[in-house]
């Protein structure tokens, strides 16, 4: 009885590809069609970007210590992005991350002034603050349910006021400790900076070809080989010709350092961990991970914990460049770092994008801002012109490849 | 085992409401029974005093109309929806199902009528969601065991005959059909002995319901205890062993599909057994048959 179907059943099914025949241009082709259009728009912007600057500024942006001068400027705002990044996976939104970013940098800095601590404890003080407040939100958002754009919005107000107060009757306060300060204005230099990354480097190359071999053993179709060593040798040129960049200047910023350790690290828990995984499903399609037993009340709170921490680290190494922390919460910050993710390819809509494409959006963000202030005077008027377009077409991409994906998927 | 007849002392029985039609069970324990279920949502009664049993190696034909109390019956199986009253037996032995871990943990999955698959994921993440394989000291740093998860997720797929073009496409850019046997395939992976699908061919082709059915049959060769709700009485009739037609929240007959016709389903759907005159769209449902 049931034999007699099977061959009928067989002749639907569509014919099954051999991945390893694909050329690079069949699957940019086939990823098309899937609206997977991914960091590609970004990298052509960025191109873009890069070689109009290029041209109107005489040869200056590319000038090492520009692209050096660049890192700092888009420290903190990246580090912020990256908590965008884990908040949109989820599908929430976090508004809060600017305020809680310049309110745990002056938690540092008041602790490291007026207290006496450490720059250590001070700083660690101020990453504490983060996850508390992190933790807050993802209570209210994951337990009560409300909305996280509303929970996040009164955390942005509320800790805009607690800024203040905590900073009263000063307006800004200076950071002294060197070690606080120093965060952005030290510098990984040879041999360091080259021993390091190559050990990771390393082991980098090593699982991919370790995972291929084990792939083959298990008789599983094999990526086409020219992605393997093309993944290989993008990673090489990327180290390389940074590393050639910072050494023409001053060396590699530590925060530079510090944020390629982090995207490292995030990539890592979202590719490669269940925890990550889990993300990527609540964000996807919440009741069907709460119904394969994810635990979704702990993944919401976890990730907005871990925003908010990052956020806390964004305010601390912005302390530490202005050398002072301001009662002024600055709303571009927020606005930028949401930019950058979905610039990056992040969707709104949750479920969908890399934590790569923060390298991506925060230097096309950077470059526009960097390359306009090049040009002239203060283009703050361009400048906020020009970037609001940019994240228009970031945003229409998303939705648009959002529409195909709905339209092919039955 | 030994609690074989379990103290049930009413509603055991559905006293003259149920008709059988040379409905002869199956010998021995069923995998599943249930006793005197009720469940109100308000005001509406969706279940009232409703038995059920399903055994191992057969397949279930749970039919009846819209607001029957079918997807409720099955909610309760599966821990979504928790009864008012009755009795839940798992091979004679009484359990409590309090949420959809419990149902899991006692090896009753659900494939449900919106599927509940992650579109953004790749079918191998689909089909281990929630028990990926994982090694790890944190939470953070359970690493996944990839080309092991896609090792098994090919094999199953091969041993249920489902064929994809590949196993690291998201899941949104797969047919219907695609999608209902991923959905199907990780009950199986779930090492499932009950296995429950709402309306598994509903808005599905011609090709791709042959598909699931196949499907369907696959899981029952296996040993499985299979529910199968379901709308069209074609498919029923190809599938199932046994029909169980639901009408107003109660059970109202027991049918083995080798000894039934769809006329005596269908009547059974529309309540003419109750001496009723077969009404003129009684002959709706039936068209259904036609197709
Ligand atoms: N979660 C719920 N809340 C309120 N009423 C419900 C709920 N689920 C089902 N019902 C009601 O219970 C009855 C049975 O519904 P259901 O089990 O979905 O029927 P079927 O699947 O047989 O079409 C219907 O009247 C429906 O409106
Ligand atoms: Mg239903």
């Amino acid at each position: 009885m049931s034999t007699e179907v099977t061959s009928t059943t067989t002749t639907t099914a569509a014919p099954v590809p051999q991945p390893t025949s694909l050329t690079p241009w069949a699957a940019l082709g086939e990823r098309f069609r899937r609206g997977d259009l991914g960091q590609l728009p970004a990298v052509l912007m960025l191109v873009v970007i890069a070689i109009f600057f290029q041209i109107t500024s005489q040869g200056f942006f590319f000038f090492p210590r520009n692209l050096s001068n660049l890192m700092l400027q888009i420290a903190t705002t990246a580090c912020l992005s990256l908590g965008a990044v884990l908040v949109l996976l989820l599908g929430e939104i976090d508004l809060s991350m600017a305020a809680v970013a310049n309110f745990c940098g002056a938690v540092m800095v008041t602790l490291s002034v007026y207290h006496g601590f450490g720059a250590l404890p001070a700083l660690l003080a101020g990453l504490v603050a983060g996850a508390i407040i992190g933790l807050i939100n993802g209570f209210v958002v994951a337990v009560l349910r409300v909305p996280s754009f509303v929970v996040t919005l009164a955390g942005y107000i509320f800790y805009s006021g607690l800024l203040l107060h905590i900073l009263l009757p000063n307006t800004t306060i200076r950071l002294i400790d060197p070690t606080l300060t120093g965060i952005m204005t030290n510098y990984v230099t040879f041999p360091w900076d080259v021993l390091i990354p190559i050990p990771v480097l390393a082991i980098f190359v090593g699982l991919l070809l370790y995972t291929r071999a084990q792939r083959r053993r298990a008789n599983l179709a094999l990526s086409p080989i020219w992605d393997v060593w093309g993944r290989i040798g993008l990673a090489i040129l990327l180290f390389a010709g940074g590393l050639f960049i910072f050494e023409s200047a001053f060396g590699v910023p530590y925060s530079t350092f510090l944020l390629v350790g982090l995207i490292l690290l995030l990539w890592i828990m979202l590719r490669f961990t269940r925890f990550g995984r889990h993300i990527y499903a609540v964000g996807g399609n919440a009741e069907a991970a709460r119904r394969a037993g994810i635990n979704v009340i702990w993944i919401r709170i976890a990730v907005f914990t871990l925003t908010s921490t990052l956020a806390a680290l964004g305010g601390i190494l912005d302390s530490s460049r202005a050398i002072s922390a301001t009662a002024q919460v600055d709303p571009a910050l927020l606005l930028n770092a949401i930019a950058v993710a979905v610039i990056g390819g992040v969707s709104l809509f949750g479920g969908r994008g890399s934590i790569w494409g923060v390298v991506l959006g925060a230097l096309v963000i950077g470059s526009l801002s960097n390359g306009l202030d090049l040009l002239s005077s203060q283009n703050a008027d361009i400048k906020l012109m020009v970037e609001g377009v940019v994240l228009l077409i970031a945003v229409i991409i998303d939705a648009l490849a959002r529409r195909r994906n709905a339209v092919q998927g039955r | 085992m030994a609690e074989n007849q379990p103290e049930a002392p009413g509603g055991a029985q559905l006293p003259g409401s149920e008709q059988s039609a040379g409905a002869v069970a199956p010998q021995g324990e069923p995998v599943l029974r249930l006793l005197g279920i009720s469940k109100a949502f308000g005001a509406v009664q969706a279940l009232k005093d409703v038995d059920f049993e399903v055994y191992a190696g057969e397949v279930v034909g749970l039919v009846g109309d819209n607001g029957a109390g079918k997807s409720t019956l099955i909610k309760t199986i599966s821990g979504v929806n928790i009864p008012d009253s009755g009795e839940i037996l798992l091979d004679g032995r009484r359990v409590s199902i309090n949420g959809p871990a419990d149902a899991t943990a006692l090896g009753i999955e659900t494939v449900y009528q919106d599927l509940a698959l992650c579109d953004n994921l790749d079918v191998v993440s689909n089909l281990f969601l929630g028990r990926e394989d994982s090694a790890g000291p944190l939470p953070f740093g359970r690493i996944m065991r990839e080309v092991e998860m896609e090792r098994r997720t090919v094999q199953v797929l091969k041993q249920l005959d489902v064929k994809i073009p590949s196993v690291r496409v998201p899941v949104a850019s797969l047919s219907g059909g695609q999608r209902q046997s991923i959905a199907v395939a990780k009950t199986i992976l779930r090492n499932a002995r009950l296995v429950l699908l709402d309306e598994p061919t509903a808005a599905l082709g011609v090709a791709q319901t042959r598909q699931v059915l196949n499907l369907i049959r696959r899981l029952r060769d296996q040993g499985l205890a299979v529910v199968v709700i379901s709308h069209n009485l074609a498919d029923v009739f190809e599938v199932v062993d046994r029909v169980i037609v639901m009408r107003l929240g109660r059970r109202a007959a027991t049918f083995d599909i080798h000894a039934t016709t769809a006329e005596q389903v269908v009547a059974a759907i529309t309540g003419a057994e109750f001496g009723e005159e077969p009404e003129v769209n009684g002959a709706t449902p039936g068209a259904t048959l036609a197709s």
